[in-house]
């Protein structure tokens, strides 16, 4: 019942946009505020993930949106129109850290062993991180930051995927990946953000960050 | 089947997305539950992707939305005015408005209109949805950013919303307040019957 009752939001909103869009095309320009309010967040946060910079990533996710306004013509009714805006958003904060040459930045050997098996570190002093703790701003910024410690083929996959909640198919093919790849950066992804989170709230992690340090626990 | 921990960890992330052949499944839970490791692997792993699942893991910067909108206006037909020409614009106009109001209230008494714009918005189709705020003085569309005092709105048709005294929003029934210069009297009475 609730997987049909999903359906069926999900199928209204998809005529919503789908109305919205019309509107745009036929030149109501301010129709488009009302199509890209739900995912302005979305946007943003697919941007900061891959530029880790919040003044980049602002600009970067409004050329995203002005980029979909203009191609609302090419939009093909049948997708998904969050699916799209995510996708302009991935390939102009690509398209960005090429020019900043980033990826050369970016320390190479975490990218590494892909295919490897990466061994989860054990923890005796296992404590769960309860969501309520996401209250707090800084809960929030050490999350961020274990997140944008790991490689940028593991954070885009994760941030996609467990964020941006893509499904596989739709992760692959926003970043032109594999399925098979998808799922095993994905793996690696929870496994290094499981690593660097694990000892929870009030144990080392949240005392003494060692990856801030630069040091790398795995 | 039996499965030991390199195994587990290679199919967990599959696992929690359900991912993974009936057999494989059992498999991996025959194996978690009599391994503590892989028991806080599990675990961790769940605890990850919900706390990155959460919505408020997603913030935006203070004045994100306003920035958005400035750029997306001055971007969208260059020619036209940006967002904050509009402001700026609607502001006066109100001003200007509530100040001839002001001095005419003694003689053309007209308490019911908020707005000036009001008398000449009638080209709106009547029947049309529209939100209005309680101490607002515009009506919008659905899902108008420019909807101000959110806790307090209520769904009337145009027709009332103008009969309320609220004029119709600069911004998303500027198809109805453009039409005024061109052909808009002939559909206006259209749209009223005459």
């Amino acid at each position: 019942m609730a997987a049909s009752t999903g359906t069926l939001e999900h199928a209204a909103q998809q005529d919503y946009e789908r109305g919205l869009i019309q509107r745009i095309r036929d030149g109501e320009h301010e129709a488009f505020y009302v199509l890209i309010r739900p995912y302005e967040k979305r946007v943003y946060a697919a941007a900061l993930a891959l530029l880790r910079n919040d003044a980049d990533a602002e600009d970067c996710a409004q050329e995203a949106m002005l980029k979909a306004f203009k191609n609302i013509q090419q939009f093909r009714s049948e997708a998904k129109f969050s699916t799209w805006l995510i996708q302009i958003a991935v390939n102009e904060a690509r398209m960005r850290r090429r020019k900043q040459r980033a990826d050369l930045i970016e320390p190479i050997e975490k990218d590494q062993g892909e295919e490897g098996t990466y061994s989860p570190r054990e923890f005796a002093d296992w404590r769960e991180i309860p969501s309520e703790a996401l209250e707090r701003k800084e809960v929030r910024e050490k999350l961020a930051e274990a997140l944008s410690s790991i490689g940028q083929i593991y954070r885009e996959v994760f941030v996609l995927r467990d964020m941006e909640q893509l499904s596989i198919e739709e992760t692959a093919k926003a970043l032109g990946i594999s399925t098979a790849s998808v799922k095993t950066r994905l793996m690696r992804a929870r496994l290094m953000l499981r690593d660097l989170l694990a000892p929870g709230l009030g144990g080392p992690w949240s005392r003494d960050l060692s990856f801030a340090k630069g040091v790398k626990p795995w | 089947m039996v499965i030991d921990c390199e195994h587990v960890w290679r199919e967990v992330s599959n696992y929690l997305d359900g991912e993974v052949a009936p057999e494989l499944r059992t498999a991996i839970e025959d194996h978690v539950r009599g391994c503590k490791h892989c028991t806080a692997v599990l675990d961790g792993m769940r605890n990850v992707v919900e706390l990155y699942g959460d919505e408020r893991m997603m913030e935006v910067p203070v004045g994100f939305s306003r920035r958005l909108h400035q750029r997306l206006e001055a971007d969208m037909s260059p020619s036209r005015r940006t967002f904050l020409g509009w402001a700026v614009a609607a502001t006066a106009s109100l001003l200007v408005a509530g100040a001839i109001e002001l001095a005419r209230s003694s003689v053309f008494r007209s308490p019911d209109l908020r707005s000036e714009h009001s008398r000449t918005s009638n080209h709106v189709p009547p029947d049309m949805m529209v939100i209005v705020a309680q101490e607002g003085k515009t009506f919008h569309v659905a899902g108008c950013p420019f909807i101000h005092d959110k806790a307090q709105l209520r769904t009337i048709s145009a027709h009332q919303a103008e009969q309320e005294g609220y004029a119709p929003c600069v911004r998303c029934m500027k198809k109805y307040l453009d039409a005024t210069a061109s052909a808009a009297p002939n559909r206006s009475k259209e749209a009223f019957g005459g």
